[in-house]
């Protein structure tokens, strides 16, 4: 190759590179109640101050550590011991150095305040800061999940500067949130938009290359959708508008649709079954519900062919996912045999929709068809979010819909719905249906402690076979709410949290 | 004068009381409460989660205590604070409160001066084809859902002529000043004032052409006629002044809702208002900030209608303040 030709490939290659500069308008639904991450743990929340704030690591879209805060990391033979080194230099948006002891207080802050970080350290046994850039925590027992509690929603670090030593639940800080992250937080209208800016003197060296982001709050989702066609935003995160609206604005000019992005929550539909009372008390009435449910027709339909149908339990994102598992397709003369064996005499069935929307409204309906054909008696209770909240946390239903996350491991977002342990009134998060099961219980608990990986994948392949065979919940779909870009927005969506990791890779063609 | 309106202001406080306790209740009795909903949009809490929830949103108390401190706190004109978005919600409201009193001052103008103008007219014509056309387009305004006529509104003027842009208060990101400001909230007031204002126009118009062809009828637009007053003197001095007294009611009852009344087309436009923020607390159950607004509606409703009096005065001398 002649030494002009090699200059063009590089000159070629030089022009597809990153571009510095630009500003980037992104629609945030709905609008989060506050911006600190360490307080608050809403989805928008994490969307807007995944910028702001950063966890010790990131998580590829296979679920691999990747360097975040910390740049290398070592886990000791035996399981028990993980020692971070921190990227040295770092400094919080207001001058000051990250270092371990932030680490430290985050840690302390965060099993105050913060639920799913005090079930993900529960395995802790100590922490310690060696030196100001090295962090070593000593676990009770192996704890295969816990190299993956690190991305920014799940443990943000907090500066300790700020907090020591105050109210957290009141500091004033909390509206203006201070991180290490590629953006800075600049300022709110409160229910018009959210601000942030380019943080200049960032860690990575030439990141980010955006200047400005605006997260703009638009309530309806139809406006959403026109907010996107006239131009007036580039970037439309998952769920931001109707599902039914996506395959239109997908077919608009200069636009780019991507499922990715998702692989750590891994988004799992189910429908909760009220284990304890009712005929779906009874599991051959549970089986004929995943007989008599179309899900194939779901998915294309309501959906527009996005996601995938369950197969059980486990997300097959995620880890020790098996599909060898029995299967429940489509077949209505088998859910009426089912329904007949189980001895069901039409007793009314009440079902909560969710509601979330249009599309989740749409789904009930053809899902109450579905068991309608059957024969089973439906009775459709119509609440809004809070209400919906309260007759979940009850127990107060016999069929509901819901979604949930999975955060990359059995242990972390799937043994929760079903060991007996968590069965507990008064939250809508945990065991809600009733199930208990020794066998399982005894499963998941071996299974997050076992060691090494061979083994734990051994147990989960065993707990998901008899979860799919009880039919605890009847498992809809693996969720996929698509992000819609315009093209020219490059690099966006890169690791397995999607745009919750922020804009810091992300560059604007001109 | 003045000890008619000290005494409609030391009833609107106890009206308000009365309103505030009511609304307490009224809103604890919806399921759910905003611990959970907190809860359930971080898609998980345990039990220690929500107990630190309710205990900061003072859910722990028993209800009374609640109520209690709640109306210690209005009678200290302090409307509490909103947990969910750790602000006081005074401060909440105040910054909402302009984009509101924007808007719908704005299409609560546009629509009495074009109600009254077009429901004159149809009176003057009564019977001709402009009468006809100005009746059925008001009744057609009047009959169709406000946001339905938002989304096409957005749909003719943003995304097919895009002339006008389809959501927000002003343009994100250009920080006008001046005028150009002025002009740019201006451009993004016209649509949803508008969409309000077009429903509230169209009851005017009917309301001014009935109450129009009433008077006609009476004896002292005879002798007016008789007197030998030109028409147009006669529709404007004698019947329009004396037909105006029914569209002030109604204008000072539809002011009362000016406040809480704009939550769909708020929505739809995204107009950073307080019919927003109020449909928001209802959905998060977020009671103070909830109340709060309901507070600031209720005590607008008492003072336009002392106003309506007032006005009502001034267009019919006649009618005297009781004592």
């Amino acid at each position: 190759m002649s030494f002009a030709a090699l200059c063009m490939l590089s000159t070629a290659a030089a022009a597809e590179g990153p571009k510095a500069g630009g500003v980037v308008n992104a629609v945030i639904q709905p609008e989060p109640p506050s911006l600190m991450m360490g307080l608050v743990q809403n989805g928008p929340t994490q969307m807007v101050a995944g910028n702001i704030y950063e966890g010790l690591l990131r998580y590829s879209p296979k679920l691999d550590p990747l360097p975040g805060l910390a740049e290398s990391w070592t886990v000791s033979e035996d399981g028990k011991i993980y020692t971070f080194k921190l990227v040295k230099g770092v400094t919080w948006h207001d001058g000051k150095p990250f270092t371990s002891a932030d680490v430290l207080f985050s840690i302390d802050f965060l099993k105050q305040t913060h639920a799913r970080a005090r079930g993900n350290l529960v395995q802790l046994d100590k922490v310690e800061a060696p030196d100001e850039s090295t962090i070593v925590f000593t676990l009770k027992q192996p704890f295969g999940p816990f190299i993956g509690i690190f991305e920014v929603g799940s443990l943000p670090m907090i500066p300790k500067h700020i907090y020591e030593g105050t109210d957290f639940k009141t500091n004033p800080a909390n509206n203006t949130p201070v991180g290490t992250g590629p953006f800075m937080f600049k300022e709110w209208q409160k229910g018009s938009f959210i601000r942030l800016v380019k943080n200049p003197n960032y860690h990575v060296k030439g990141k980010p290359n955006i200047d400005e982001i605006y997260w703009h709050v638009i309530p309806d989702a139809a406006a959403r959708s026109v907010a996107y066609e006239t131009g007036k935003v580039d970037v439309l995160p998952g769920g931001s508008v109707e599902n039914f609206d996506v395959p239109r604005l997908s077919k608009l000019k200069n636009t780019c649709v991507t499922g990715a992005g998702w692989e750590f929550f891994s988004p799992h539909s189910w429908l909760w079954l009220n284990n304890r009372s009712g005929p779906t008390a009874n599991k051959k009435f549970r089986q004929a519900l995943m007989f008599a449910i179309d899900r194939n027709m779901a998915k294309d339909v309501v959906w527009n062919g996005l996601g995938k149908v369950a197969t059980g339990p486990s997300g097959s994102a995620i880890k020790y996912y098996t599909g060898a598992v029995p299967k429940y397709d489509y077949d209505p003369a088998k859910a009426k045999a089912l329904l007949k064996e189980a001895g069901y005499n039409g007793e009314k069935v009440r079902m909560l929709p969710l509601p979330y929307g249009e599309t989740w409204q749409r789904w009930a309906e053809m899902v109450r068809q579905n068991l309608q054909d059957v024969g089973i008696n439906v009775e459709m209770i119509a609440t809004d979010v809070p209400g919906w909240n309260q007759k979940v946390s009850e127990w107060d239903y016999d069929v509901a819909f819901t979604y949930l996350y999975q955060y990359g491991d059995p242990a972390l977002g799937v043994g929760r719905n079903y060991v007996s342990s968590q069965i507990a009134k008064g939250s809508p998060f945990n065991n809600v249906e009733g199930y208990s099961n020794p066998e399982i219980d005894k499963l998941f608990a071996d299974g997050a402690v076992a060691f090494p990986d061979a083994a734990r994948e051994e147990i989960y392949a065993k707990a998901q076979k008899i979860l799919v065979e009880d039919v605890p919940v009847a498992w809809m779909l693996e969720l996929q709410f698509p992000t819609i870009t315009r093209c020219s927005v490059k690099n966006l969506v890169t690791t397995g949290i999607g745009v919750n990791d922020g804009f810091r890779d992300a560059w604007i063609e001109k | 004068m003045i000890s008619f309106i000290a005494q409609r202001i030391a009833k609107a406080i106890v009206v308000l009381l009365a309103l505030v306790v009511l609304n307490f209740f009224l809103i604890r009795m919806a399921p759910g409460d905003p611990a959970l909903v907190m809860a359930g949009e971080a898609g998980a809490g345990d039990q220690v989660f929500l107990a630190q929830l309710r205990e900061k949103f003072g859910l722990d108390q028993p209800l009374p205590m609640q109520l209690f401190l709640y109306v210690k706190g209005i009678l200290s004109l302090d409307l509490g604070f909103s947990f969910r978005q750790q602000m006081p919600v005074a401060t909440l409201i105040l910054q909402r409160l302009p984009a509101t009193l924007l808007l719908t001052g704005t299409a609560f103008a546009i629509s009495l001066a074009f109600g009254i103008l077009f429901g004159a007219l149809a009176a003057r014509f009564a019977g001709t084809w402009a009468d006809t056309a100005i009746t059925v387009a008001a009744l057609i305004f009047y009959a169709t859902p406000l946001f339905w006529v938002a989304l096409m509104a957005i749909l003719l003027f943003s995304v097919t002529v895009d002339w006008l842009p389809s959501f927000g208060y002003e343009t994100v990101g250009a920080n006008y000043t001046g005028l150009a400001h002025v002009l740019d909230v201006a451009a993004h007031l016209i649509l949803p004032a508008t969409t309000i204002g077009l429903f509230f126009m169209a009851t005017y118009a009917r309301m001014t052409r009935a109450s129009m062809l009433e008077v006609n009828r009476l004896d002292f637009v005879k002798t007016a006629r008789a007197k030998g007053l030109s028409d147009t003197v006669i529709q404007r001095r004698h019947v329009l002044r004396n037909a105006l007294l029914p569209v002030v009611t109604l204008a000072g009852l539809q002011a009362g809702t000016l406040v809480g009344g704009a939550v769909l087309t708020e929505t739809v436009f995204a107009w950073p208002g307080i019919g927003r923020l109020m449909y928001e607390a209802l959905l998060q159950r977020d009671y103070n900030l909830l109340l709060g607004v309901f507070v600031v509606c209720s005590a607008m409703v008492l003072a336009f209608n002392l106003i309506t009096d007032l006005v009502y005065r001034s267009v019919d001398p006649r009618i005297e303040f009781a004592s």
